[in-house]
């Protein structure tokens, strides 16, 4: 801990630190108890993604954009083929992506049952973490049986899927999807009765709607502070216009409108599943895929974070020639400094949970110095041969 | 036994996941005595998942040498082992995770299911008590 000016004191958070699940460095600013500044220092997890995207071709791509977010594995890949698919023009078969939306909402519930199970964590109620994991697995064996794999599936490909749901493999989901709703009907009801959970979470963490539009936050932290979009009303990716489903919003603000978004929305994605389930079309799993040609577009998908837009540029090779993706937190990360601003210490680590960062999708590895405001890139070796002063 | 679980830097959190799983109640290794400890300090085994970027290299090692001797290190994932998809040889990365620190059990899979973490971590334990009984 070190003294900055006056009564105010910094306390370093991270990188590798029991409250973080990801490493990620936080320097939090407190005057007694209140936050009064944050820095948020990401970069530890920078792989340089985009620079192997360029080397490998379209289709090995998509086993290395699933691996830039473990959790989140299948939005990757759905926005990626879909960004290929509208640069190159090709026609995707329905079957192919009715198949796409149950894996894609399938992901989405095993997302935000882990998170909720995390942000339980969070604010030390284990008991609930237990139950949401619990009912976690339910979805995670769902996946597996429909994919061969619990966390990266592998299923999308360019031009479709690479593999079928049988009528046995439909009902079998179906048994699953009961439990799944069961468990989390339980949640929401634990957590609007609990008198603990409101206590430690509403009016805590508040990003007010003006201050949500101004960092132009995405997904369930947008709903959480009353902005209505999602990718998958507003621009309808894989078929998307097809289906029935609600967007929840919430107009709280607050780290318990978060909860609240993300659970109703796993209500919202066992209807989409369902709905798929039912209406499955007939017909082909892969389009016939042309050559490449020079071109360019962007595909957009409504990711368990928020919205996730990938960049493709194409020449005459099978290798794209640019590749550039912008994730959910990448926007909502900043957001976290108004969030902490003014709240105790001991609620940092819930705050910074509630907006669902994934850092392994975010980092830049780019330093900004704020004194001069330059950018810069420093590794640590540097840091400690130079002393570089940050 | 206590574990203590290090994310290595560049990681798609898929390992992270499997690892929270295997403590969760499906697979509960809590009820064997086996949890998850908040420092290093605390640690018998060390839990190494992903690939090791430069950035985090330095910090990595400072884990590693804050756990109490003796010690064991499992390498979870084929991030960790080496360098799965993303190569060991892209700038920001730093090679594998036993080019830095010794490791002595080994868990392939991308990710690997819960049970083959299971099994490493008996694994570790096996080697951790040798090693102990060795050194009486
Ligand atoms: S081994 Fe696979 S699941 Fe594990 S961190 Fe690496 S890419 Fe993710």
């Amino acid at each position: 801990m070190e003294k900055v000016e006056g009564k105010v004191c910094s306390i370093p958070i991270g990188p590798y630190h029991p409250a973080l699940e990801e490493i990620a460095f936080y320097k939090v600013y407190v005057d007694g108890e209140r936050i009064v500044d944050a820095l948020i220092k990401p970069g530890f997890n920078h792989r340089g993604i985009e620079k192997l995207a360029m080397q490998r071709s379209y289709r090995r791509n998509v086993q290395l954009f699933e691996r830039v977010c473990g959790i989140c594995s299948d939005a990757h890949t759905t926005a990626y083929c879909v960004a290929v698919e509208n640069c190159l023009r090709i026609d995707v078969p329905k079957r192919a992506q009715y198949i796409r939306v149950i894996e894609h909402e399938a992901n989405r519930i095993h997302s935000h049952l882990l998170w909720f199970g995390v942000a339980m964590h969070a604010i030390g109620f284990d008991t609930l973490f237990m139950h949401s994991w619990a009912t976690r697995e339910a979805i995670m064996d769902v996946v597996e049986t429909l994919t061969g794999n619990r966390v990266n599936y592998s299923v999308n490909t360019i031009g479709g899927v690479r593999r079928d749901i049988t009528p046995e493999l439909a009902k079998y989901i179906e048994e699953k999807l009961k439990i799944v709703e069961k468990g989390t009907l339980y949640l929401i009801k634990a957590v609007k009765e609990d008198k603990t959970i409101k206590a430690r979470t509403s009016e805590v963490g508040v990003l007010t709607k003006e201050e949500a539009r101004k960092y132009c936050v995405v997904g369930p932290t947008a709903r959480a502070s009353g902005i209505e979009e999602d990718i998958r009303k507003d621009d309808p990716y894989i078929n998307f216009e097809d289906f029935d489903f609600e967007v929840c919003v919430e107009d709280t603000c607050d780290v318990y409108g978060r909860i609240m978004v993300r659970l109703r929305e796993t209500l919202e994605s066992i209807k989409i599943i369902r709905q798929a389930l039912k209406n499955m079309p007939e017909g082909k799993l892969i389009a016939d895929l042309p050559y490449p040609f020079p071109s360019e577009d962007i595909g957009r998908a409504e990711a368990p974070r928020g919205e996730l837009i990938y960049y493709v540029k194409s020449n005459y090779t099978n290798i794209p020639e640019r590749i550039k993706l912008r994730t959910p937190t990448f926007v909502n990360l900043p957001a976290t400094k108004p969030m902490l601003l003014g709240n105790k210490l001991a609620d940092a680590p819930q705050i910074i949970i509630s907006i669902d960062p994934c850092l392994t999708c975010n980092d830049r590895l780019v330093v900004v110095d704020l004194r001069s405001g330059r950018e810069r890139i420093v590794l640590l070796q540097d840091f400690i041969r130079r002393r570089v002063r940050l | 036994m206590w574990l203590y679980h290090a994310p290595a830097g560049g990681l798609c959190n898929g390992c992270d996941i499997e690892i929270a799983a295997a403590i969760t109640p499906r697979y509960d290794v809590e009820r064997f005595g086996i949890l998850l400890a908040p420092s290093p300090r605390h640690a018998d085994i060390l839990l190494i998942a992903g690939q090791m970027t430069k950035h985090s290299r330095e910090r990595l090692l400072r884990v590693y040498q804050q756990v109490p001797e003796p010690k064991a290190v499992v390498a979870i994932g084929s991030c960790a082992i080496s360098g799965n998809v993303f190569t060991t040889d892209n700038y920001p990365l730093a090679g594998t995770i036993d080019q830095v620190i010794p490791v002595d059990v080994y868990v392939p899979g991308c990710p690997p299911k819960p049970e083959a973490i299971i099994l490493g971590v008996v694994k570790a334990i096996e080697k951790l008590e040798k090693r102990t009984a060795e050194s009486i």
